[in-house]
C-alpha cells in the first residue's frame, strides 16, 4: 500500500483548473520532490493532502486522495486529526511570536495536552531531530525571532515534528535561507526520511536532486513524468522535462 | 538562447576542431608512411603539439561546465560522453605520431614491401575513414550511423589477423630481420587499437544521444 496517493485528482479555482487528473503514488519513508515552473500546480497538490486547500473560496475538488489508503476526501474524515498526521512547512521561516520553547509546545498544547513533563520532554526531542538543540538549549525562554533565518526554519520544522505526524509536506523550505542553513536542512531531510515520508516542492533542480528519490513534474496543471529522481535527471523520458530541467523552458 | 547552450556549443566546436586536427594528423600519418617521409612525418610530430593543448582545454572546459552550470539530462550525458571521446582523439592523435616517429627513426630496410603485403595501408585508410565517420555521426547527432562503426571496426580486426599471418611467415623466412618485421607488426597493433577508439567514441555518441550505455554489453553471438 502506498503511503500518499492520487487518483484523478482535479482542482478547480472557481472556473479555472489547477491540477487536471493527478496520478500518483508515494511509498513511505521517500523524499518525492515536485518540481515545475510558477503556477503549475505544485503547491496546490502538496496542499491536497493536509486539506489546506478547502479554506480557499470557491475551490472544487475530485477525484480520490488517499493517506495509507484511506480517502481523506471521503464524507466524515475528520480533518483535525487528518492534519495531525501532516506537518508544514513553508518557504518563509514562520515561528510564533512565543519563545523557542512555546512554539514547539504549541502544537502539543493545541491538541489538549497538559502534562508539563510529557511536554518538555516532547519539545526536547523535537528540538533535538532538527539538530538544533546545542544551539538553542540555553535560551529555549528567548523569543523565536531572534533565531536566524536558518535556525527558525529548523524550528518550524521541530514545531511540526512534535505533534508526531507520519507526513511532511514542504514547500520551497530552503528559498529564503543561505546555502549553509540550506545545507542543514537538506541534511536533516535524509535523516528525517527514515521516520517521514516527506513530499517537497522545490525550484531548485540541483536541491531535488541531492534530496529526493522521486520526482514528479508538474506543467500547466498536469503530471508530466514522475520517475526515479535519478532518471529524471540523467535521462527524462518526456521533452517537455528535459527542456524545463535543462532551463531551455518555453 | 540560456548561456549553458553557449557553453556547449563551443565545446562541441572545440572538438570539432581537435577531431579534425587528429583525422588530419592520421592522414599524413599514412601518407608518411606510405613515402617513407620522414620531412612529413617532422610535420606530424609537430603538430602533436596541438593536439595534446587541445586535449587539456576541452578538458578544462568540461570541468568548468560541471563545476559552474550543473548539466543534467542530455547535457550531463553529452559532456561526459564528450570528456571520453577527448581521451580517445588525443589516443588516436598518439598513434598517428608514434607511426611518423617510426619513420622518422626508420633506416634503410625496404619496409614497403612488407607493408603493402600486411594491407598496412588499407588498415590505415580504415582507421582514419572509422574516425571521419564517427565525427559525421556526432556532428548529425546520428546513433545509427555510430552504430555502423562497430561493423567496420570489425573488418579492421580481420584485417589485424591476416597482417600478423603474413608478419610471421616473413619472419620465418628472413630471420635475420625480426627485427624490423616486428616494428611492422607493432604499426598494425596500434591501427587495430585506432579503430577501437573509434568504437568507443561510436558508444559514446550513442550514449549521448540515446542514453543507451553499451560498454561491456555482451556481443550478441555472447548472449
Amino acid at each position: 500500500m502506498y503511503k500518499l496517493e492520487s487518483k484523478n485528482a482535479n482542482v478547480f479555482y472557481g472556473a479555472s483548473q489547477a491540477l487536471t487528473d493527478i496520478n500518483l503514488a508515494i511509498h513511505s519513508h521517500t523524499v518525492t520532490a515536485l518540481i515545475g515552473p510558477s503556477g503549475c500546480g505544485k503547491s496546490t497538490y502538496l496542499r491536497l493532502f493536509n486539506r489546506m486547500n478547502d479554506l480557499i473560496d470557491g475551490i472544487k475538488i475530485t477525484g480520490q486522495v488517499l493517506i495509507d489508503g484511506q480517502d481523506i476526501y471521503a464524507k466524515g474524515v475528520n480533518v483535525d486529526a487528518l492534519r495531525k498526521k501532516t506537518g508544514m512547512v513553508f518557504q518563509k521561516p514562520n515561528p510564533f511570536p512565543k519563545t523557542i520553547f512555546e512554539n514547539v509546545a504549541y502544537g502539543l498544547r493545541v491538541n489538549g495536552i497538559t502534562d508539563a513533563k510529557f511536554i518538555e520532554e516532547r519539545v526536547e526531542t523535537s528540538i533535538k531531530q532538527v539538530v538544533l538543540w546545542d544551539e538553542v538549549k540555553d535560551k529555549l525562554k528567548k523569543s523565536a525571532f531572534e533565531l536566524s533565518g536558518g535556525q527558525q526554519q529548523r524550528l518550524c520544522i521541530a514545531r511540526a515534528l512534535a505533534i508526531q505526524p507520519s507526513i511532511i509536506l514542504m514547500d520551497e523550505p530552503t528559498s529564503a535561507l543561505d546555502p549553509i542553513s540550506t545545507a542543514k536542512v537538506e541534511e536533516l531531510i535524509h535523516e528525517l526520511k527514515a521516520k517521514y515520508t516527506i513530499v517537497v516542492v522545490t525550484h531548485n533542480m540541483q536541491q531535488a536532486g541531492r534530496i529526493s528519490d522521486s520526482t514528479a513534474f508538474f506543467y500547466l496543471g498536469e503530471l508530466v513524468e514522475y520517475n526515479t529522481t535519478k532518471e529524471i535527471f540523467t535521462n527524462p523520458k518526456n521533452q517537455r522535462t528535459q527542456n524545463y530541467i535543462t532551463g531551455r523552458f518555453g | 538562447m540560456p548561456q549553458i547552450e553557449v557553453e556547449l556549443q563551443n565545446l562541441k566546436s572545440e572538438i570539432v576542431l581537435m577531431w579534425k586536427l587528429v583525422s588530419d594528423q592520421m592522414k599524413k600519418s599514412m601518407e608518411c608512411l606510405a613515402k617513407m617521409d620522414k620531412d612529413l612525418a617532422e610535420e606530424v610530430l609537430r603538430a602533436e603539439k596541438k593536439v595534446n593543448s587541445a586535449e587539456l582545454r576541452i578538458d578544462r572546459d568540461c570541468e568548468n561546465i560541471f563545476a559552474l552550470f550543473n548539466p543534467v539530462a542530455i547535457d550531463l550525458r553529452l559532456v561526459m560522453a564528450l570528456l571520453k571521446i577527448n581521451s580517445s582523439l588525443e589516443r588516436v592523435g598518439d598513434i598517428a605520431a608514434s607511426i611518423a616517429k617510426f619513420v622518422k627513426k626508420s633506416d634503410g630496410f625496404d619496409y614497403l614491401s612488407l607493408i603493402t603485403s600486411t594491407h598496412a595501408l588499407e588498415m590505415f585508410e580504415e582507421a582514419s575513414d572509422l574516425l571521419d565517420d564517427v565525427l559525421h555521426s556526432f556532428e548529425s547527432e546520428n546513433s545509427q550511423l555510430a552504430e555502423g562503426v562497430f561493423r567496420r571496426d570489425k573488418t579492421l580486426n580481420d584485417l589485424k589477423k591476416d597482417a600478423r599471418a603474413v608478419v610471421i611467415a616473413q619472419i620465418k623466412k628472413d630471420p635475420e630481420n625480426v627485427e624490423h618485421c616486428l616494428s611492422v607488426l607493432s604499426i598494425i597493433r596500434k591501427l587495430e587499437r585506432a579503430g577501437d577508439q573509434s568504437k568507443t567514441i561510436a558508444e559514446e555518441i550513442i550514449f549521448f544521444i540515446d542514453a543507451k550505455v553499451l560498454k561491456h554489453a555482451p556481443k550478441s553471438d555472447e548472449k
